[in-house]
């Protein structure tokens, strides 16, 4: 059986679907939805790539890289705000994080 | 001349009244505090009488031991003292020259001095009307008024505002002259409500006492529901007569005697109504039963007020009034027959009250609203004359009265109540003769002033031969009675039997200071001469030559030529004969058994308890209109602008913001997650719209 591109898709969808779950599903630690996040991104690649090259254009895996670049970034300042959060608070829990609640 | 008598005053007032607000060192109101209280009680002077208690002989050449603890008066205070005093002893002075020229030598005038209003039918200006009724009111005012300034430089000598108080006299005689020497209503109206001012801010003189403010506004409100009637009084003339001009509105009063007034589908006589409304006016100002509540309350004001304001002058406005409205009211009889009930009524009523009454002020306070209704209901069987002859005579011995009770609560500090007097007469032997001068006119005892006033108006009464006039003649001789009666209790208790007072106030009760006692001689003269000087010109055959066209009473009213003429015999010593046994009763009650009064006022406890406290119309009145208004205006308060404007409005209008905030705000759990799911639903509706719509 030759993997197409609708296996790629698929396999893209249930990633991504996932990350979203991971992300509302999720009440416990906000590392969670960090990587959920990360989750969700790779599932854009994935798709990304697989268009690319099924339509043999290089632009969608330069986006890629872009995407992977921001990725790195994202995390970086996440994971340090998360860092400097639990030491101002004691605690990352997701139900503990609230503080702009109305 | 007339425009300095009229205005002398208001120059004085206008000069002393910028002494009291730019001159010299202002007296805080705790010192002013200090320096007088006219409230009982008072023992702060006794550190200023001992001082003195090694000079006691001092006193009796009317040396005035109250400058030892008072301020010592300053510049100001005594240019104050001398401008106003000045200002209307002059002007009493050319009042006395007019009086002669006038209303003697039979010279009335008119004086236009500027246009006031001028719009479509309605034409006022100032002007000053002297004519013999004014002529004898100018009299009057001003003698009374240049009497109690002088006497106020000696009673009020320890208050430290003196500018102030001096400055208040002369405005309100000022706004009394402009009252009287009025051409027409609207001005007449301007000077009712400046005595009424003035009569407002002398009773609050000394303001940080509450009772003088409480007692001042009950008299400028009372007095509104009297000028509420006067104002419609007058508008209701303007619709009758198209004139408020006095010389229009009488050309015009024979001819509209049946014009009726058509208000909310009733008709009503036009001319009686507004006799009735000017009436209403006259009753606020006069004290008349129904709107007198105010009067003994406004003795919360210093003594010389009470004198001039409340006694010898403004409260006459209203008799007065009438008497210059005597060409209208003669064609109004129903009109006339509802002042001399009520006129009768007030005699009566106030006289009951008088008698039971404990402080001295209060006393010749319920006597003078008895004898306003002597002329009250003198002009209600068109004796005008006899009116206004009783106000000329009454305005002497009444200020006498109230100028000597001054001096006998000058010489016991501050004490007004009787029951703490009696005995002083040695000690204060001029106040003590005054004041018998003052009470056997007011009684009416021959030759003295009241005899020749008083009598002559219940005999007009008897002789106007009408039920009303019958009715107010019966209430007047019980009134006599116990106008006898009261004022010789007053005499009595105050200055005869054993002191009741302290030893110390009683071993340093003194004879007033010389410039008091000048003008309760000037006074005790004319209560014994104005009666026997003046009546053959105000009330005797002369009459018709001296009030000229001032005064008009058709023939078939003029009661005092009935008097004059038929008159049972009795009629004329029958108040001569009550006022004797009025003055032996009370020998009897409070000089022979002292123990009387008590008894009586023990075996009719009900009638004493009613008196004493006045027939309860402070207390109906109360429940009637005070404490429904003061419900009505809560209500309103609570329910129309607190629930209803309130509610709906601003606090209406905050509440569901903050309601509908309240709510927003709970979507914001804070939760990372909510806002993630609440973006993930919000694409998938935009994709399926837009794969739907799309």
């Amino acid at each position: 059986m030759e993997i197409g591109l609708g296996h790629y898709l698929t396999v893209s969808a249930i990633v991504f679907t996932l990350g979203v779950l991971g992300i509302f599903l999720n009440r416990k630690n906000v590392i969670v939805i960090l990587m959920s996040i990360e989750m969700m991104l790779l599932a854009v690649n994935l798709n990304l790539v697989a268009f690319s090259t099924h339509l043999h254009d290089l632009v969608g895996q330069i986006f890629a890289m872009i995407i992977l670049t921001v990725a790195a970034a994202e995390a970086a300042i996440g994971l340090a705000i998360l860092v400097v959060y639990f030491r101002n608070r004691g605690s990352i829990r997701v139900e503990d994080i609230n503080m702009m609640k109305g | 001349m007339e425009v300095l008598v009229v205005f002398l005053p208001l120059l004085a007032f206008l000069i002393a009244g910028s002494i009291a607000l730019f001159g010299g060192p202002k007296a805080t109101p705790s010192a002013a505090g200090h320096g007088h209280g006219h409230d009982h009680g008072h023992d702060h002077h006794a550190q200023g009488h001992d001082d003195h208690a090694h000079h006691d002989d001092a006193h009796d050449d009317g040396h005035d031991d109250h400058h030892a603890v008072a301020p010592s008066p300053t510049a100001g205070d005594r240019a104050a003292q001398f401008v106003t005093s000045g200002a209307v002893l002059l002007s009493a002075f050319l009042s006395w020259l007019l009086f002669f020229d006038v209303a003697v030598g039979g010279h009335p005038r008119t004086i236009e001095l500027a246009t006031w209003i001028r719009s479509g039918g309605l034409d006022v200006s100032w002007a000053l009307r002297v004519d013999q009724l004014t002529a004898v009111m100018l009299v009057v005012v001003n003698t009374v008024s240049a009497c109690v300034h002088v006497y106020s430089i000696g009673y009020m000598a320890e208050d430290p505002q003196k500018p102030r108080f001096m400055g208040y006299l002369s405005l309100f005689t000022f706004a009394m002259l402009m009252l009287v020497t009025a051409d027409n209503l609207v001005q007449m109206f301007f000077g009712w409500e400046g005595v009424g001012l003035a009569s407002y801010l002398l009773i609050n003189f000394w303001y940080e006492k509450p009772s003088a403010n409480a007692a001042a506004i009950k008299a400028f409100l009372v007095n509104r529901v009297g000028d509420f009637g006067f104002a419609l009084g007058i508008f209701a003339i303007f619709v009758l007569t198209g004139s408020v001009q006095f010389d229009a509105i009488f050309a015009k009063a024979p001819t509209i005697t049946g014009v009726t007034l058509h208000f909310l589908s009733w008709d009503f006589n036009g001319l009686t109504i507004a006799c009735l409304l000017l009436f209403m006016g006259a009753m606020g100002k006069s004290a008349q039963l129904g709107l007198h509540t105010w009067l003994p309350d406004a003795m919360e004001g210093p003594t010389p007020v009470s004198a001039l304001i409340h006694a010898a002058t403004m409260v006459t406005a209203g008799v007065f009034m009438l008497c210059r409205l005597s060409p209208v009211f003669e064609y109004a009889p129903s009109a006339l027959e509802i002042v001399a009930v009520i006129g009768g009524l007030t005699a009566f009523v106030a006289a009951t009250i008088g008698f039971t009454q404990f402080d001295i002020k209060r006393v010749i306070a319920y006597s003078t609203m008895s004898q306003l209704g002597y002329m009250f209901f003198a002009v209600g069987v068109s004796a005008y004359g006899a009116a206004m002859f009783h106000l000329f005579t009454h305005a002497f011995f009444k200020a006498l009265l109230f100028l000597g009770a001054g001096s006998v609560i000058h010489a016991l500090h501050h004490e007004q109540d009787m029951r703490k007097m009696g005995g002083v007469w040695r000690k204060i032997p001029f106040t003590y003769a005054v004041m018998w001068i003052g009470n056997l006119a007011l009684a009416g005892l021959p030759f003295f002033a009241g005899f020749y006033s008083k009598d002559m108006i219940l005999e007009a009464a008897y002789a106007s031969g009408s039920p009303v006039g019958r009715f107010a003649f019966a209430l007047g001789i019980a009134a006599a009675l116990l106008t006898a009666f009261y004022s010789w209790r007053l005499l009595f208790m105050t200055f005869h039997g054993k002191p009741r007072m302290e030893k110390s106030v009683y071993d340093h009760a003194h004879e007033s200071p010389i410039t008091m006692l000048v003008p309760l001689a000037v006074l005790a003269l004319g209560a014994l001469f104005a009666g026997v000087g003046f009546h053959q010109w105000f009330i005797g055959h002369d009459r018709a030559e001296f009030w000229g066209k001032a005064i008009l009473a058709l023939h078939e009213h003029d009661s005092i030529e009935a008097a004059h003429h038929h008159l049972p015999g009795w009629v004329g010593i029958a108040p001569l004969v009550v006022g004797l046994i009025g003055i032996a009763a009370a020998y009897i009650a409070y000089i022979q058994i002292p123990s009387l009064p008590a008894t009586f006022a023990r075996l009719f406890k009900g009638l004493h308890q009613f008196l004493y406290n006045k027939w309860y119309f402070d207390e109906l009145y109360d429940a009637l209109f005070v404490r429904p208004a003061k419900a009505l205006g809560y209500g309103l308060w609570k329910s129309g602008d607190g629930a209803l404007i309130d509610g709906v409005g601003p606090d209406g209008v905050a509440a569901a913001t903050r309601d509908i905030a309240g709510r927003a705000s709970r979507l914001q759990s804070g939760y990372v997650y909510h806002y993630a799911f609440a973006m993930v639903i919000g694409v998938v509706l935009l994709i399926a719209w837009l794969s739907v719509f799309g």
